[in-house]
């Protein structure tokens, strides 16, 4: 089922939760709705299932408009991130009870809840009451049943935040896969880059109410529509820098940036991802040392500390006549054949690979 | 539908869960378990055994036949039945009641909750006998409501209904203290789940609310039941103790008092001691396998 919403406004008292948003997920899509708190994202997803109702706008499913029907009558799977599992009954009543309130008959209940409890791998498990199960095993319940009234789409909000980091990976690989069998339109919820972007076709980024970029996890990643989603999705350095002649200039270090063709000098943001950052050592002058070459023009600066944070390690340099940190991530491969020259003290010299830049005003911006 | 890849998240097989009744021994979390065990024991002796004892025994010293010939007496026969049947029938409206209380309370917002919430606790404060006379003056014929209601056939004052009334009125905090913590602290996504699953307003509230909240409705139902079989002050006043009709135990054990007749006074107040234990120890056994039922 494709899901069209169309300029939905949402205010909670005063608070404008969702400020005309529109949205579109294509049939068979999985779209992540990715946000910090706070930015609507789960009011969104509550509007599309039917649980919430928008003050202005409309909600359209496969062309017709839905924005007044209660999820009830939407035919919509929903996964809560708490599992929300009916505490009373054991694991296959939770799966049951969508056929049950339907009155499907008794023989076919048992074939369907036996074949949802083995597509999510619980079987054998129907007789225990979710209490007795773990984190993960509630969630793949709730998905279960969340599938048993066979829905159009399937919507989660932060399915994993609940479980511990090592689950919450596994299961998300088994949503993807899941997803990708039975091929259900979804939209879920997340606060976690990682997450959404592993698991989603198309990721949409949310703040304060509004959609800042949707897109493919690499579009959305490689050309950052705005500052908040460049921000959002990971750490960066931002410094203030200027543009002119189609070039962005960093601490004298050029860029191109040929969005910006005038001659006129304007002020500008830069954004530098510590992983697309380049560091060689240099020796205390300032000239590259033998065997490490070093591309011109770079900024030079003294390393403060070096942490390994896993597959990348994280050098915290501070550059001459600075106040503050610039930090470069490495991998930590060259981080060890470097080893001796990266210790705190030590000399570097910093050259940017790439860099995103953002005028200030909005009409600037790429 | 096809199969989920077999190479992830194959459940894994947990020891057999211990059967319910067997207690984990764990360290005790606060020290002087054994000092405060022991001043435990002996308040509930102090309080509850002792007199509870004496009574027992000044009732055994009758003998037998003598027993019986004191405490099953028609008149004593009919006012057990009143006082168990009123208590039971107050017991019930309250629980129903104190549901119905505790969720407006909870989960509807409306100015002058919090006043509301408060009143409930006032019939814990008010003098019993207080209230009795109140409602007396209430429901007798000349009274507010007795003029409109008396005409209708409703006697509330003298009359078998004034005693629930007043059961109903003594005991109802119990039963929306209970529930109203509870009603709190269900989990509202799975009645949102219900919902979206296709299930109508009641279905949700029959099949998901109810259950995980019918423990704390027993346990009201028996509190208020305790409360009532108990109560003497309110029910002096608008009952009219007609024996046979509208006497209850406790006004028959203090009518026997002042006439002298302590050992009779004493098998009756046996009499209503073990069928109010019995009908406790039966609710609180279905009070636990509800609870059981519900996690």
């Amino acid at each position: 089922m494709s899901i069209h919403v169309r300029e939905v406004s949402k205010s909670f008292g005063s608070f404008k939760v969702l400020d005309r948003v529109s949205l579109d997920v294509p049939n068979g899509g999985l779209v992540a709705l990715l946000g910090p708190s706070g930015s609507g994202k789960t009011t969104l997803l509550r509007i599309i299932a039917g649980l919430e109702f928008p003050d202005a706008g409309h909600i359209e499913e496969d062309g017709q408009d839905v924005t007044q029907r209660h999820a009830r009558d939407r035919e919509v799977g929903f996964v809560f991130q708490h599992y929300a599992l009916f505490r009373h009954m054991n694991v296959f009543e939770n799966v049951a009870f969508g056929l049950r309130v339907r009155k499907v008959p008794r023989e076919e209940v048992r074939t369907r809840v036996d074949e949802l409890l083995r597509l999510v791998r619980l079987e054998g498990l129907g007789g225990r009451k979710p209490g007795q199960l773990s984190g993960g095993q509630r969630q793949r319940v709730a998905l279960a049943r969340a599938l048993a009234i066979r829905p159009k789409m399937l919507l989660l909000d932060e399915p994993f935040g609940a479980l511990d980091a090592k689950v919450r990976v596994e299961l998300r690989q088994w949503l993807r896969r899941l997803h990708d069998e039975i091929g259900m339109t979804s939209v879920f919820v997340t606060h976690d880059q990682e997450e959404a972007f592993e698991l989603a076709d198309e990721v949409v980024v949310m703040n304060h109410g509004r959609i800042e970029q949707q897109g493919t996890p690499d579009a959305v990643f490689d050309q950052p529509a705005t500052p908040f989603v460049m921000d959002f999705l990971g750490t960066v350095n931002v410094f203030h820098g200027r543009v002119e002649n189609g070039r962005a200039y960093w601490h004298g270090i050029p860029i191109d940036y040929p969005d910006y063709p005038h001659a006129q000098a304007r002020d500008a943001r830069v954004y530098l991802r510590p992983h697309e950052l380049e560091l060689s050592p240099v020796t205390g002058d300032g000239s590259p040392v033998a065997g490490h070459g070093q591309q011109a023009p770079s900024l030079l600066a003294s390393v403060l500390r070096v942490t390994r944070t896993g597959a990348l390690t994280r050098v915290s340099c501070r550059p001459q006549g600075w106040q503050t940190e610039l930090h470069v991530d490495i991998p930590t491969e060259s981080a060890q054949r470097l080893q001796s020259k990266l210790e705190p003290g030590a000399r570097v010299a910093i050259t940017p690979r790439r860099a995103r830049v953002f005028l200030p005003d909005p009409e600037y911006a790429i | 539908m096809p199969a989920a890849h077999p190479d992830t998240l194959v459940p894994v097989a947990r020891p057999t869960a211990a059967p319910a009744t067997r207690r984990r021994r764990t360290a005790a979390v606060l020290p002087g378990f054994g000092t405060s065990a022991a001043i435990t024991s002996l308040v509930v002796t102090a309080l509850v055994i002792v007199p509870l004892a004496v009574l027992v025994v000044r009732a055994a010293s009758l003998g037998p036949h003598g027993f019986v010939a004191a405490a099953w007496t028609p008149r004593a026969r009919a006012a057990y039945g009143v006082s168990l049947g009123a208590s039971v029938l107050a017991a019930s409206t309250s629980a129903a009641l104190g549901l119905l209380v505790a969720w407006v309370l909870v989960r509807v917002d409306f100015p002058g909750r919090r006043l509301l919430d408060a009143l409930v606790d006032v019939p814990l404060a008010l003098p019993t006998a207080v209230a009795g006379l109140v409602y007396s003056t209430l429901y007798v014929e000349k009274g507010w409501l007795g003029q409109w209601l008396v005409p209708l056939g409703v006697k509330g004052a003298y009359s078998y209904l004034g005693i629930v009334l007043v059961l109903v009125f003594v005991s109802l905090p119990f039963a929306v203290r209970v529930v109203q913590p509870v009603i709190e602290s269900l989990d509202r996504d799975a009645e949102e789940a219900a919902r979206i699953l296709g299930a109508s307003r009641m279905q949700t509230f029959l099949r998901v609310v109810l259950p995980g909240i019918l423990p704390a409705v027993v346990t009201g139902f028996a509190l208020s039941l305790a409360r009532a079989l108990g109560e003497y002050g309110s029910v002096v006043f608008i009952s009219g103790n007609m024996p046979f009709k509208t006497e209850i135990a406790p006004v028959l054990i203090v009518s026997r008092l002042e006439e002298f007749a302590y050992a009779e006074a004493t098998t009756i107040a046996v009499v209503l001691l073990g069928l109010s234990l019995t009908l406790l120890v039966v609710v609180n056994a279905l009070q636990q396998r509800l609870a059981r039922n519900a996690q």
